[in-house]
């Protein structure tokens, strides 16, 4: 039964793991005094630290923290230095983007130039901690696919607020940084560039977003599920397949007559879960670049079905 | 602690996985209870009512919450005015001519019967409580304009009539005789409840979220810019957003922050009517005028009827008030959607009262029985 829990209930605690060398000697810059606990433990491993502290970590964390201390600063002061309004109205409150007439200048302070310094912040930081992942790949002798999968997310990042403003001649295309105003941000997006649901790269990065979720609940659900035979040592599994892969496998093959491999799995969820920001990026890059009433543009491509039209009144108010 | 002794429960789950469990259990009970509790009592959560209105697998649809269906019928009962117009006698004297009356700017084209019988409605209507001397003088002399009430609702009844005769195609679109009277407004009150004045912008900000990213009624309780309303009830700003070619170059074209402010003046269509979307709009289209329902051509006259209003008749009247009757930028009240209908798609459930107020119509009223004794 113990699987079946969403918590790891049984850790196994032996004296810290400090790491082995590396190849560039990262293993001089390991800070902190290693710790266990518990509630890590139930969700991941349970020892905490030590950590590798590199320049452009530091440099990332730095960035990071300004971006987001500009922004609180900001809603801040536009609720009046009160920290009860700041909290109250949290989720509405936002850093706005430059208004239009500025194009791509630099606007006053309080009316965008925050929001240019911010994301210029942030650009630093995300691409620092993408440095980080790519170095310490480089540094353990791994494959590049962590950096690159976060590079995905990165290019949509890059085209929302990067490429698609600089092609539109306006920082005032960026998104806002808030809660709910960045969510209308979203809705007006798509009701400004004639409904983003006929944007054919939006519906792939649907595809493979929700196709993501369902390989992520197969593969969790199968290993899980031979975890008694073996199957959580997935690695092992891959250049010596025993018994929880062939149970895996038949499983698949007999319930629907093809199934990957212990390996072909995780290349097929990386690949979706890449793809899902690739083709997103590319539908947002061309929304208003070079395409400007997406519904038009599906029914110019035949994408868009005709229907009869028809109006039946309703009840009137109150019936 | 030992984790090593599997005995206890507690000393092999551990005080902070303890905590989690709890934070994790409260959320997971918590949902439960939120939305199951209601059904234990034999009430669904937000019950809902849907109407299919247009083409099949489209999802035209009219979707409202029971609640609200309740909420309008109460909030929207007419009880029509107890007296019955007094169709003038041929040769019958109007206002204007009676020596006795002073100072009757607007209504001279009354007879005395009809005259005193509207002024008896608006004092039910407007000021049931302060009665005649909410707006007359109060040494009674009824001639007297010295309290702003009485020039303010002068005025009123002009726009009644530039409403009634100049806006029928809004105000009748759903059916002959519906028309406004003070009472669609006011509803037995000084003020309407339903008005607006200026947004104040917020401090420390410049233009780009001076007027936005406030949880208030007037957007729904979104973050969408609250000075819509005056910039298209008022400044005659285009609402319209979209290209209607597929591509276009973008140079010239609305913002996202104006699809914003136009998404901010709908969901005040939405809340003011008490309707959805698709109400007017085909979803897939939003912007295509052809793929609308007939109801969308009644909002277009709404909005340039509400344009004319704010312009001729409310915004004029600012110099007329006192201060307390004035917005926080010392501008004047003003009317939108929800002023008159408050809720419902169609005013005080689209009740007849142009055949009982044809003094509302126009300056020189037509009575049906007269016309037909003539």
């Amino acid at each position: 039964m113990e699987y079946q829990n969403i918590f790891t209930q049984v850790q196994v605690e032996g004296p810290p793991e400090m790491g082995t060398k590396t190849l560039d000697g990262a293993e001089n810059f390991r800070y902190g005094t290693p710790w266990f606990s518990r509630l890590a433990g139930a969700i991941g491993n349970a020892q905490i630290g030590p950590i590798y502290i590199g320049w452009f970590g530091v440099v990332s964390i730095i960035t990071g923290t300004l971006w987001a201390n500009i922004i609180g600063f900001n809603m801040l002061a536009q609720v009046g230095w009160s920290i009860p309004e700041f909290i109250r109205q949290l989720f509405w409150l936002a850093l706005e983007p430059p208004s239009a007439e500025y194009g791509l200048s630099m606007p006053p302070l309080n009316d965008g130039g925050w929001y240019i310094i911010a994301s210029f912040f942030l650009l630093i930081s995300v691409i620092s901690w993408w440095i980080r992942s790519y170095l310490r790949a480089v540094s353990h002798g791994m494959g590049y696919h962590v950096c690159w999968a976060f590079g995905a997310a990165i290019w949509l990042f890059l085209v929302l607020g990067l490429f698609r403003p600089i092609l539109m001649g306006s920082w005032a295309e960026a998104v806002p940084y808030g809660i709910f105003p960045h969510l209308d941000w979203t809705t007006a997006f798509s009701l400004r560039y004639g409904n983003l649901f006929y944007n054919p790269f939006h519906a792939l990065s649907i595809v493979f977003l929700y196709g993501s979720t369902l390989l992520f609940a197969m593969h969790g659900a199968t290993i899980l599920a031979v975890t008694r035979l073996g199957g959580d040592r997935e690695l092992e599994q891959i250049y010596d397949r025993g018994t929880a892969s062939e149970r895996a496998a038949l499983f698949w093959r007999w319930t629907m007559g093809f199934n990957a491999t212990m390996e072909g799995i995780h290349r097929w969820a990386w690949w979706f879960a890449v793809l899902t920001p690739i083709t997103g990026g590319i539908g947002i890059l061309l929304t208003g670049t070079v395409v400007d009433n997406w519904y038009l543009w599906a029914v110019e491509h035949h994408y868009a079905p005709e229907y009869p039209f028809a109006f039946f009144a309703p009840t009137p108010n109150g019936g | 602690m030992d984790f090593n002794d599997k005995s206890s429960l507690w000393a092999a789950i551990g005080g902070q996985f303890a905590v989690g469990a709890i934070v994790a259990g409260v959320v997971f009970f918590g949902s439960i209870a939120y939305v199951g509790v209601p059904y234990w009592f034999g009430k669904t959560v937000v019950p809902t009512e849907s109407e299919q209105i247009g083409f099949r697998g489209v999802a035209m649809g009219v979707t409202k919450f029971e609640s609200e269906i309740e909420q309008q019928v109460a909030d929207n009962e007419y009880v029509p005015y107890f007296e019955e117009p007094y169709p003038p006698a041929d040769g019958e004297e109007l206002m204007r001519d009676i020596d006795f009356y002073e100072n009757v700017q607007v209504l001279g084209g009354l007879t005395e019967a009809n005259f005193n019988r509207l002024m008896g409605a608006i004092t039910e209507w407007v000021s049931p409580e302060q009665g005649c001397t909410y707006c007359h003088a109060d040494d009674g002399n009824m001639a007297s304009d010295e309290k702003y009430t009485k020039v303010v609702a002068r005025r009123m009844i002009q726009m009644n009539w530039t409403i009634n005769d100049g806006w029928g195609a809004h105000v009748n679109a759903s059916g002959e005789g519906v028309g406004v009277t003070c009472y669609t407004c006011h509803r037995g009150q000084n003020v309407p409840e339903y008005i607006w004045f200026s947004s104040v912008p917020h401090e420390n900000v410049g233009p780009s979220a001076a007027y936005q990213n406030r949880g208030v009624e007037q957007v729904a309780y979104s973050s969408l810019p609250t000075d819509a309303i005056e910039r298209y009830l008022v400044n005659y700003e285009p609402i319209s957003v979209s290209s209607y070619v597929p591509r276009e170059p973008s140079e010239g074209t609305a913002s996202i922050q104006h699809t914003e402010r136009t998404y901010a003046l709908m969901m005040h269509f939405s809340e003011s009517l008490g309707v959805n979307c698709t109400y007017c709009h085909n979803s897939r289209a939003f912007y295509d005028a052809e793929q609308v329902t007939p109801y969308h051509s009644t909002a277009l006259l709404g909005i340039a009827m509400v344009q004319e209003l704010n312009n001729e008749y409310l915004i004029p009247l600012q110099g007329e008030y006192p201060d307390n009757r004035l917005g926080p930028l010392g501008d004047a009240p003003k009317a939108y959607c929800a002023t008159c209908h408050q809720g419902a798609n169609q005013p005080l459930l689209g009740a007849n009262m142009l055949d009982q107020w044809p003094e509302l119509v126009s300056p020189e009223p037509v009575y049906e029985e007269a016309a037909a004794t003539q």
